[in-house]
């Protein structure tokens, strides 16, 4: 570890670029991020689901909110860390910024079936409907389309390294769905309610609520991080 | 249906999904074997 630091105490971060030194590095943080989810998510659970009151208008199905949201903006999130590791192996050619997209996709993807899938069967009791071709839900879905495509297409060259770029290229592409999914409750008249959550006014929700769902974003990122971690160890031994 | 119906078809499905990722990357883990080359 003290290779990576040069005189002056500060990371050279290129060090971490080849896949020899970032492999025990993963190893440790991923063992630390998988034990902070656990916790964090048994923290989320219990103020989700036994201290935060009942919704007046919704009742208990409200509850869903602490899946749903960590998980949709996890599937937004991990499209785009993938995007820019696709973007930084084209740049630098670097292969461990091609294994650390390959590894982000399956995890992403999972998450955007949690958000559709949870999505859906909230929609059923407040909506009346399970599905509806809404512009935020469609985004949404062709955003699942976009992280299986990355992997099939991957799946699909031989050559790993030319596998590397033509899906990195997809992945930097299909970005601009992100936006699109974000500002879709804007942009359209939607079904789907617009943002509980921002940066840039108060939240429109109680702050137990509150807490339950950032605890559970953070365990969901915590465990986004310590999956795609070990999947790139396993990536990494795989491929060198 | 029931509230509960939905909670639990949402909460069991989403932790069945993720227990499932573990599961499949200990074995994928286990499967690449020890490091080769890599210190």
């Amino acid at each position: 570890m003290t290779q990576a630091m040069n005189s002056n105490s500060t990371v050279r971060w290129f060090w971490f670029a080849s896949p020899q030194t970032f492999f025990p590095l993963a190893g440790s943080i991923a063992r630390w991020c998988a034990v902070g989810a656990v916790l964090l998510a048994l923290a989320g659970l219990y103020v989700g689901l036994v201290v935060a009151p009942t919704d007046a208008q919704q009742g208990e199905v409200y509850r869903i909110i602490f899946i749903h949201v960590p998980a949709a903006w996890m599937s937004m999130f991990i499209y785009l860390v993938m995007a820019g590791w696709a973007a930084i192996g084209l740049a630098f050619n670097t292969r461990l910024s091609f294994m650390m997209a390959q590894a982000l996709a399956p995890t992403g993807a999972l998450f955007t079936f949690i958000a559709l899938w949870t999505g859906s069967l909230w929609g059923r009791p407040t909506w009346g409907t399970y599905w509806v071709w809404d512009a935020r839900l469609t985004s949404e879905l062709i955003l699942l389309f976009l992280y299986l495509g990355f992997m099939a297409l991957h799946a699909a060259i031989d050559d790993p390294r030319r596998a590397d770029r033509a899906s990195a290229l997809l992945a930097i592409v299909g970005a601009v769905n992100v936006p699109i999914i974000y500002y879709s409750v804007q942009w359209w008249n939607t079904l789907h309610q617009g943002a509980s959550v921002s940066l840039t006014r108060a939240p429109s929700m109680a702050a137990t609520m509150l807490t339950g769902m950032l605890l559970m974003a953070l365990a969901f990122w915590a465990y986004s991080i310590a999956a795609v971690l070990v999947r790139v160890r396993c990536i990494i031994r795989e491929r060198e | 249906m029931s509230p509960g119906f939905f909670l639990w078809g949402a909460y069991s499905v989403t932790f069945v999904a993720l227990a499932l990722e573990v599961i499949f990357l200990f074995r994928r883990s286990r499967r690449a074997g020890p490091p080769r080359q890599i210190k």
